[in-house]
């Protein structure tokens, strides 16, 4: 059972001052006991949209800081993409120096409240920590990520952060297409030396998949509304219902309207489908339409959204990444008694995040694993009512590196559901693509970009995040963001 | 941006509105559409056909009935009120050539979409023939308009309340008997869509329809409005909204359209408190 926030924070004063005064030995700091983040219980969290993760206390945030060794050759900033100052940050979070904790972070990544919440710790910084290898235990690694969290979170609510000085105007406008993560720190780093930019939403929030795709109970909607406010504040537009390629093309904006370059951050919005039969039946959606209404639209806001919802009792999704979860833990929350993720292959090579598959779990989300949808079954109105499935195992490694399915023949089975989301990833929106001449993209319409300046094959025209990347992480988007407008400015002094 | 220049009421329950949108009255054709949001965190959004634009005056035109929430609340606002939230323009446009002879049906509130079609098809240097049909007399609309445009003009109405009394079906099939049009461009109630190119089918003319289906980004994210044509998964918000309409499947088109029936009853149902549209108020 969990201890509460109350529990946790008492238990970590206690360390305080056990600790106090005492000289540690890195072999001292490998023994002090992990730091549980405090969260919802299972059963209240299931019953609202609310984060499920609460956030650290500041002792709790002190003693885990306190497990950093500070390492001579400081592994983790090569596991972090954006290479932060790991050790430097957890130093002054130690010290309770919180403001300047995320100065820090800040010097190498702009969405540390963001990042701390849905960045893949695990695989990333968190993966070389030399107290996890000490412990043989990746879950014992000094807890990065949420320390991130909580000095970005204490330096927003306390009105501790410094709007980024934004250098004399160059008389060079930028255009931003798309207001996700890749666009909002490209935005950031172009507007600080100088440069006129303008970001275009298609949608009428701006935010991109921090808004439409994440789930309010693992990124809470006022903090990406307050990274957006902090761009205007530096004097960012925003401009939203605003979808470049048809309301006006590329090259429009650069000929007619004055863009002296481009930054193309429009995400991966294609929902894969899986061509079975049945796929169209009522009670099959994309993820990311399931997602949208509940997220954007606010759906689950029953009796105040216009926008509804498909009423599910039992559901089926299919994928294993964390948009599977997001969906099936989306799915719980909205009254679906029972939620089922259908994954081809076992628990190990899930691609979703740990603390998300065992989020999941806690909320009653089960898990069938080896199996594979074949065809969706609907009753005479159309509306689903079953799907078939086969059972696989496993084979020899594919391209991805992991055991392929290889499906058992005879195996089928008829297994009821009432709704199905298919969460089995993205293509890249081919909508620019289709109205800009000169741009040039592989066979799974990510755009070709040179790897060290993010460049199109468009002179001026710069791409970065999951239009390049296929649907890839937020860390990995912003720092292709960063790539792409460090070239870009060079690019825009030179002209 | 986006203010309502004009507002005019065309019958019962359909309002035509000129809007200030000066970059899509710029880059949209016939067929394309908008999606517009009333603005706040609950409000739905919802697709509506261009029905014209005028690029010099930086206007587009929208010809809407008052049928759900949304176009309800649409329909009070004023000329001088603005609508918050409109993205595009959406689809592609209509494919507009010269075919030689095009007949153009519309049903309903799809003359409305019909009508810059008809326009282009007449500027493209084709013949071309119009049936529009309504419930009754009360809810036919743009006569005139298309009277002033087209080579011929039939009007049906399923009471006979006005001209002919029929489905739009019934002209049809004569035209296709002894006109031969090249080309049959059909907007309006699904239904009446399905059954009309059902009409065409046999006679090998090349139709195109005009799909309405439920829709949330309009951008190709959600999938949501997606349609069988010929076997194959399309995306009306990308792919379309026009399709050949001899490939639609119709029945599992009609049956998506349902997915939220009971849940917009609803809704409807409580928007109408302290919300209804009486006569002259427009």
């Amino acid at each position: 059972m969990h201890a509460t926030r109350e529990e946790l924070d008492a238990q970590a004063q206690a360390l305080l001052v056990q600790y106090a005064e005492k000289k540690l030995t890195p072999k001292d700091r490998a023994q002090i006991p992990l730091q549980e983040m405090p969260t919802q219980f299972a059963e209240v969290r299931v019953k609202n949209m609310q984060e499920v993760a609460i956030g650290y206390t500041e002792s709790q945030v002190k003693v885990e800081a306190m497990r950093c060794l500070q390492c001579k050759n400081k592994p983790c900033i090569a596991g972090c993409p954006v290479a932060i100052d790991i050790p430097a940050f957890i130093a002054e979070a130690a010290q309770g120096n919180f403001a300047k904790s995320v100065e820090v972070i800040k010097q190498s990544s702009l969405l540390p409240s963001i990042c701390g919440r849905v960045c893949p710790q695990e695989s990333q910084c968190q993966l070389y920590c030399t107290v996890g290898k000490m412990h043989k235990d990746i879950d014992q690694s000094v807890s990065i990520g949420r320390i991130e969290r909580f000095v970005a979170d204490y330096a927003r609510e306390h009105e501790l952060e410094t709007i980024p000085q934004v250098g004399k105007p160059t008389g060079k406008r930028v255009a931003v297409v798309g207001t996700g993560p890749a666009s909002i720190s490209a935005a950031a780093d172009l507007r600080r030396e100088g440069h006129e930019v303008v970001m275009f939403e298609a949608l009428h929030k701006a935010g991109g998949v921090l808004v439409y795709g994440i789930p309010e109970f693992r990124l809470p909607k006022k903090i990406v509304e307050h990274e957006l406010n902090n761009l205007v504040a530096m004097g960012v537009e925003i401009r939203r219902n605003y979808l470049v390629g048809k309301t006006r093309k590329i090259s429009d904006l650069m000929e007619k309207d004055g863009f002296d370059a481009v930054f193309v951050g429009s995400g991966a919005g294609l929902p894969k489908f899986m061509n079975i039969e049945g796929e169209n039946y009522i009670g099959v959606f994309s993820a990311n339409e399931y997602l949208t209404r509940s997220n954007l639209m606010k759906a689950y806001a029953v009796g105040e959204a216009l926008t509804p919802l498909f009423d599910s009792h039992k559901v089926a999704v299919f994928g294993g990444g964390n948009v599977a979860m997001d969906a099936a833990r989306t799915a719980k929350r909205l009254g679906a008694e029972e939620v089922t993720i259908v994954y081809r292959r076992t628990e190990v090579e899930m691609p979703a995040r740990k603390e998300e598959v065992q989020h999941a779990k806690e909320e009653g989300v089960q898990f069938l694993y080896l199996h594979a949808p074949l065809k969706i079954t609907a009753n005479d109105k159309g509306r689903v009512n079953g799907v078939e499935l086969i059972t696989c195992e496993l084979g020899e490694p594919d391209a991805s590196g992991r055991r392929s399915p290889v499906e058992i023949a005879g195996s089928e089975t008829m297994y009821d559901y009432d709704t199905v989301i298919v969460a089995i990833g993205n293509d890249s929106n081919p909508l620019i693509k289709a109205t800009t001449d000169g741009i040039e993209v592989n066979r799974r319409g990510n755009f070709l970009v040179n790897e060290e300046t993010c460049e199109t094959t468009l002179k001026g025209v710069y791409a970065g995040g999951d239009i390049v990347l296929g649907a890839a992480t937020v860390i990995l988007a912003m720092g292709q963001g960063r790539k792409a407008a460090k070239a870009m400015n060079s690019y825009l002094s030179a002209l | 941006m986006n203010t309502i220049l004009s507002k005019q009421r065309l019958s019962a329950e359909v309002f035509r509105m000129e809007i200030e949108a000066k970059e899509i009255a710029e880059a949209r054709k016939p067929g394309q559409f908008i999606i517009l949001q009333m603005g706040g965190d609950f409000g739905e959004r919802i697709p509506l056909t261009i029905a014209d634009a005028d690029p010099a005056k930086g206007s587009i035109t929208l010809i809407f009935q008052a049928v759900g929430e949304t176009t309800h609340r649409l329909a009070l606002l004023e000329k001088g009120d603005f609508i918050e939230n409109l993205l595009g323009p959406l689809g592609r446009p209509t494919d507009i050539k010269k075919y030689g002879k095009v007949v153009c049906v519309g049903g309903g509130i799809g003359v409305a979409p019909l009508f810059p079609i008809v326009q282009g098809m007449k500027m493209a240097g084709n013949e071309v023939k119009v049936i529009m049909g309504a419930r009754n007399k009360d809810l036919l609309i743009m006569e005139d308009d298309m009277k002033a445009t087209a080579d011929e003009v039939i009007v049906v109405t399923d009471d006979g309340s006005y001209g002919r009394k029929a489905l739009v079906t019934e002209p049809l099939k004569e035209l296709c008997e002894t006109y031969k049009p090249d080309c049959v461009v059909i907007i309006g109630p699904p239904i009446m869509m399905k059954f009309a190119a059902l009409t065409t089918k046999p006679y090998g003319i090349h139709t195109i329809v005009s799909l309405n289906t439920i829709m949330i980004d309009g951008t190709g994210m959600c999938g949501g409005c997606r349609v069988t044509i010929g076997g194959k998964t399309k995306f009306v918000c990308v792919d379309g909204p026009e399709f050949d309409g001899h490939l639609v499947d119709w029945d599992n088109m009609l049956l998506r359209l349902g997915t939220y029936k009971s849940k917009e009853q609803e809704a409807h149902h409580r928007c109408h408190v302290g919300l209804h549209i009486t006569e002259g108020e427009a």
